[in-house]
């Protein structure tokens, strides 16, 4: 048996303790079920509802008839195909210019160990201090206009991807996670001849996949989240995001319509969720405190 | 206590003929320049973005507060804005919401998720499926859950109402009274956000030596005292640092209220400080206005930040 915890064995191992252990359970089990899940199911079957049905009081629990076309009228309404690649393209460009990027800094803060490096790492954390929503304003002017190169950001996906390589806490989390790699392996690595590249791709990438997992899910996850940014950067709505480009539509569609394109816009995040939720949730756990 | 030195270098001088030879010295030069450029060359990408998107918006957001752009020309304007933001009565009004929002989102965000991770960590069955439960809601895109919260809300046929006229409840208006549509967005913020928090003190309470219960058992404690006596002196690090998380993020809230009462609510009892800001900045092109306000939220919260990372420090130790 596992760790004892504010409820002692004794207590449970009795039958009554039994009884009310497996009792509270249930009820505990059943009401999270219909307090977090109740909602998606919700969701995913009024999405199949007719429009009649769907505005009825009390809802009903299974819907009457199916309408799995309401899916697919409100994919091709909403052009969700096209929200959905967008958001993609975006999400993955993010986390590619993150590894890349993020990698080789917190790679060199922790182990070529730069003059200037802590000023650098101390600059980057300080970021942290600074409340995100007030820098919004200022960074929206920046990219309208960019300086040095003169460029409009608006509606190119750089807008999304340069800034989201300024996530301080990804490269601290990095930073720590190579720290714990010992000195010898890297200098057994340099005596072979190995250049600080070849070392970073053969020795320290393989060791650091965990945290790799666990940097590339918090990435994705924060594009696919987020709504004031691209709201502002990305007006024209064929660039739109899945957040944005559901928002601008909601108004002039069926509800049941718009249920089925909240599912369907559910779905990927959930799922990429279902299958890494070992590593999302040990990552979080383990990096979210030491901020 | 050190011993006196007259050099200024942190490295010792060395005396003129007792250093390696100069041949073995500007080797040694060359080699840390060349790691230093490549080290260098490993961090320009990552330092290019921050200082594009982090840096100089940091400084721009300290002078914009004190200008003033009309029509392509920028004055000095001093403390005006500051000024004409402390006569706005939306200012005003807007900080009553966040304080309110900041109040009814502790209470709930802080409070629920806590109890919630007690009652998990207790089980030993179901404890990952009850643990993902609680973690879905994070997963979601905003939208989704904003629009599903707008339709429970619904006065007509909303699933609350409904719950509530079965319970032979008096039916609410939600998100359409001043009275309760504070507290409404309060509770579709806490069902999206609270899944990590959960998790966290779940962790800690894992962390949580047995004896130590079972110590306050022998000395006749019953559940309450327990958890006041252990549970929470022994997470009080992880609860104090989550607690000043929840106050920054909290006070920087937006896109909840946005969603669900387009900002303001109604009679603008939703509107809270950044949403203030949205509206300076992108409804009345007033950026000096804006960047004002977000240096008074800014000053706000330096506060509880550096708190934060003082205790998270410590925690490292």
């Amino acid at each position: 048996m596992a760790e004892r915890t504010l409820i002692s064995p004794a207590q449970l191992g009795r039958p009554r303790g039994k009884a009310v252990y497996w009792g509270v359970l249930t009820l505990v089990v059943l009401l999270f079920t219909l307090v977090f899940l109740g909602p998606l199911y919700w969701m995913v079957t009024g999405g199949l509802k007719t429009a009649q049905e769907f505005a009825e009081s009390p809802p009903t629990t299974v819907p009457r008839s199916f309408h799995p076309e309401n899916y697919s009228h409100a994919w091709n309404v909403m052009q969700l195909s096209k929200l959905l690649l967008n958001t993609l393209y975006y999400a993955f460009g993010a986390l590619a210019f993150q590894l890349v990027l993020d990698v080789a800094a917190a790679y060199s803060l922790s182990k070529l160990r730069p003059v200037f490096g802590k000023v650098i790492l101390g600059m980057m954390l300080a970021t942290l201090m600074i409340p995100a929503t007030v820098l919004v304003v200022p960074q929206y002017l920046t990219v309208l206009d960019l300086p040095v190169f003169q460029r409009n950001l608006l509606n190119s996906p750089w807008v999304i991807w340069l800034p989201s390589v300024t996530n301080a806490f990804n490269i601290f989390l990095l930073k720590r996670f190579f720290d714990s790699i010992p000195r010898e392996l890297l200098d057994a690595a340099s005596i072979d001849g190995a250049s600080p590249l070849r070392t970073l791709r053969s020795v320290v990438l393989p060791i650091s996949r965990p945290i790799l997992g666990v940097v590339s899910i918090f990435a994705i996850v924060g594009v696919w989240k987020d709504f004031l940014w691209p709201m502002l950067t990305l007006p024209d709505p064929n660039k739109q995001t899945l957040n944005v480009g559901i928002y601008s539509l909601a108004q002039g569609v069926p509800e049941n319509w718009l249920v089925a394109a909240l599912a369907m816009a559910s779905a990927p995040t959930l799922i990429i969720f279902l299958i890494f939720q070992r590593n999302i949730m040990s990552g979080l756990t383990a990096g979210s405190l030491k901020g | 206590m050190s011993a006196p030195t007259l050099s200024t270098s942190d490295k010792p001088v060395q005396p003129p003929h007792h250093g390696p030879p100069p041949e073995a010295r500007r080797e040694a030069f060359v080699r840390s320049v060349r790691r230093n450029l490549s080290a260098h060359s490993f961090l320009i990408g990552a330092v290019l973005c921050f200082a594009f998107f982090s840096w100089y918006p940091m400084v721009r957001e300290f002078l914009l507060a004190f200008q003033k752009t009309e029509g392509g020309k920028t004055t000095w304007v001093g403390l005006d804005n500051l000024d004409y933001v402390f006569h706005d009565p939306a200012f005003w009004q807007a900080w009553r919401n966040t304080l309110l929002f900041t109040a009814l989102a502790l209470l709930l965000g802080f409070l629920v998720p806590f109890v919630i991770a007690i009652v998990i960590n207790e089980f030993r069955h179901a404890q990952g499926y009850l643990r993902l439960l609680v973690y879905l809601p994070v997963m979601l895109p905003p939208v989704a859950s904003v629009l599903l919260f707008k339709y429970f809300y619904d006065p007509g046929y909303g699933l609350f109402n409904g719950v509530l006229h079965f319970l032979h409840l008096p039916e609410q208006q939600w998100l359409q009274s001043t009275s309760t549509a504070m507290l409404s967005v309060v509770i579709a913020a806490t069902w999206m956000n609270m899944g990590g928090a959960t998790l966290i003190y779940l962790a800690a309470l894992q962390g949580i030596p047995g004896e130590l219960y079972e110590a306050a058992e022998l000395d006749g404690a019953g559940l309450l005292r327990k958890i006041w006596h252990v549970t929470i002196p022994q997470t009080r690090l992880i609860l104090s640092l989550l607690l000043l998380m929840q106050i920054i993020a909290t006070m920087q809230v937006f896109t909840e209220p946005f969603l669900l009462t387009n900002g303001a609510g109604p009679e603008g009892s939703t509107t809270t400080v950044v949403y203030l800001i949205y509206q300076y900045a992108f409804n009345f092109n007033n950026y000096g206005g804006a960047a004002a306000l977000g240096l008074v939220l800014l000053v706000l919260l330096a506060g509880f930040s550096a708190a934060y990372v003082r205790l998270s420090r410590d925690s490292e130790s």
